[in-house]
């Protein structure tokens, strides 16, 4: 492999190094023009530089409440985090132990990132509006007062994390198992004959030793969640998550605004990748040190 | 004292052994119990019951529980006259979509992760530079769409970069909100789900085939085409996988990219659900299911899933 590099290296750096641009670039514009001057438009070229546009976004975007759906974005991203990685790592030690039904379950999860999204989402809306639709024949049917007013059960935290959780769960049960793949149960048996019980060698030796891959897991599962669409555009009740609120701004919004709004949202999201990859390599590096002074006499 | 503790510790100790397996194997249910019950309830019992309700009547004010092909009948009305009917049309559409943007991001893919795998020698530089580019993978979509409206709108970058050069004289139409826009957000949103399955692919490959293939005299096309094509044949397929339900399934590129003005299935289906027609979409998500999933059985035959992992 080690041969000098021929015509095919360059050539493919030079696709690479396309494509890298192709990928940034217009994000890259958007955040310059996120700065454009007051008394300028949404092309180029840039009439001065100013922070007017944030300034008109903190204000808020026409009716819409778009910080409020941030606020929901956001809940709902770290319940869909937290619930994704404690299911994921959990039915990974289940799949490691093997159970009867696992190539069924597994199926489900594929099937779960095949099926087209909008077909997901039509599922699970037809499913609540069904639902509420039966409540409100037992209470027209029984007339018990506790019945009465029901409105929907759909909502951020019923039908939205539920479409959300489908999106998430495959991808964290995928990395589970590439993880698992490459863990050793020589870690787990030298704790139990250390005598330590099962409880004792998760929360001591699994956790420890796959926690990067947990944060990885967190990463996706909070990311996925909080830029998630189409999923939840028919699974949602009156209020909408932060992508929904920005798909209509599209349509509405023709001021750089809208690009104060993008950057705002990416640098949100890049603080986020940052930190959880910052994580990781902080929990390598602290491993690695304590490897090292454990080998000390 | 000890000879009457030592048996008994003896016997606690062989019990869980005893037991083992078993209280394991319960564990490993209760551990899978959660993730199993939320794909029933999001997944098994909405699709059933789309499936049950394309077969209900409706009207403008509500849906009642029939068993009438009505909905499908309507779906494809017209279809077997020379002219062709709507729904054929759009699944045309969307097919050519899927068309152009595999046709795209596929030796794209290709390309990116064979250059990630074999020529880039050291490995903390192959992770910085696979990190770069799936990290646009974890920003929100609508504004990676949005990004492009300053670049290929009637005034945007390039059409004045082209107009200052002398290129062209009139700007454009149609860089933005045609066929074209919609198929560059498809490339650029998608290319992704190719790099990532292909380059776990080519990482498998054991590194003395090739060597063994340059032995035997293989030209470097040669080994491409004999050698690593075959060996990278899973990746391409989920790949492909993800790219035709990503594509298929679109209503959110198509609308934004396309100025609300092209057709594309999940479009339909999502404003049937606005006007509450929810027989209509359900016979139509039934249809767009059965169509991806037969795109897909195709694509599957060549892999075995699991052993990729």
């Amino acid at each position: 492999m080690d041969r000098p590099r021929g015509f095919a290296f360059y050539g493919l750096a030079g696709i690479f190094c396309l494509y890298v641009l192709f990928l940034y670039g217009p994000t890259l514009t958007i955040l310059a023009l996120s700065f454009q001057g007051p008394s300028g438009g949404l092309t180029f070229p840039m009439n001065g530089v100013s922070t007017h546009w944030f300034a008109k976004l903190w204000e808020g975007v026409g009716v819409v409440d778009i910080w409020a759906a941030l606020r929901r974005s956001l809940m709902l991203g770290l319940v869909v985090m937290i619930l994704t990685v404690a299911l994921a790592f959990y039915a990974g030690l289940a799949f490691r132990k093997g159970f009867w039904g696992a190539g069924l379950v597994f199926a489900l999860a594929v099937s779960s990132l095949i099926v087209p999204s909008i077909v997901v989402s039509l599922g699970i809306g037809l499913e609540f509006r069904l639902l509420d639709d039966a409540v409100k024949a037992l209470a027209d049917a029984t007339g018990w007062g506790l019945l009465q007013d029901h409105g929907t059960f759909m909502g951020l935290y019923s039908s939205a994390l539920g479409a959300h959780l489908t999106w998430t769960l495959p991808f964290g049960l995928l990395i589970m198992f590439a993880v698992f793949n490459r863990f050793s149960p020589a870690y787990e048996e030298a704790a139990r004959d250390l005598g330590a019980t099962g409880a004792q060698t998760l929360r001591h030796v699994v956790v420890p030793i796959l926690a990067p891959a947990l944060v990885g897991v967190a990463l996706f599962g909070f990311t996925l969640s909080f830029d998630e669409l189409a999923r939840t555009s028919q699974a949602i009740g009156g209020r909408n998550t932060l992508p929904l609120e920005l798909q209509g701004l599209t349509t509405t919004v023709t001021t750089p605004e809208i690009y104060a709004l993008g950057t705002t949202t990416t640098a949100f999201s890049a603080l986020v990748i940052g930190t959880a990859l910052g994580l990781t390599v902080w929990l390598q590096k602290r491993r690695a040190r304590r490897a090292l002074a454990g080998l000390r006499p | 004292m000890n000879d009457l503790t030592l048996p008994r510790t003896g016997e606690t100790a062989a019990a869980p052994i005893a037991t083992a397996p078993r209280r394991r194997r319960s564990l490993a249910y209760l551990q899978a119990a959660p993730l199993a019950l939320v794909f029933l309830v999001f997944l098994v019992v909405p699709l059933l019951l789309t499936a049950v309700v394309s077969f209900w009547e409706y009207n403008e004010y509500a849906i009642t529980p029939a068993l009438t092909l009505q909905n499908y009948a309507d779906l494809f009305d017209g279809c077997l006259s020379a002219d062709l009917c709507t729904t054929v049309r759009t699944y045309l559409s969307t097919l050519k979509f899927v068309a152009l943007t595999l046709a795209i991001t596929l030796p794209l893919g290709f390309s990116i992760a064979y250059f990630l795998a074999f020529h880039i020698r050291s490995d903390t530089v192959r992770m910085g530079l696979f990190l770069l580019c799936t990290i646009p993978f974890w920003t929100s979509n609508v504004i990676r769409m949005i990004s492009w409206i300053p670049l290929l709108g009637r005034n945007g970058l390039v059409n004045d970069t082209l107009r200052s050069l002398g290129l062209i004289k009139a700007p454009i139409e149609g860089l933005l909100y045609s066929d074209f826009a919609v198929v560059l957000a498809f490339v650029h949103l998608d290319t992704v789900f190719m790099i990532v399955p292909i380059f776990n692919s080519l990482a498998r490959i054991d590194r003395s085939l090739i060597e063994a293939a340059r032995d035997c005299g293989a030209s470097g096309f040669q080994t491409l085409w004999n050698v690593v094509l075959p060996l990278a044949k899973p990746g391409i397929a989920i790949g492909s996988i993800f790219v035709v339900t990503l594509v298929m399934g679109d209503f959110v590129t198509v609308g934004v990219m396309g100025g609300q003005q092209i057709a594309s299935v999940g479009k339909v289906i999502q404003v049937q659900m606005a006007y509450l027609q929810f027989p209509a979409a359900a016979a139509n998500a039934v249809v767009l299911l059965a169509a991806v999933l037969l795109m897909i059985l195709g694509l599957t035959r060549m892999i075995d899933l699991r052993r990729e992992l």
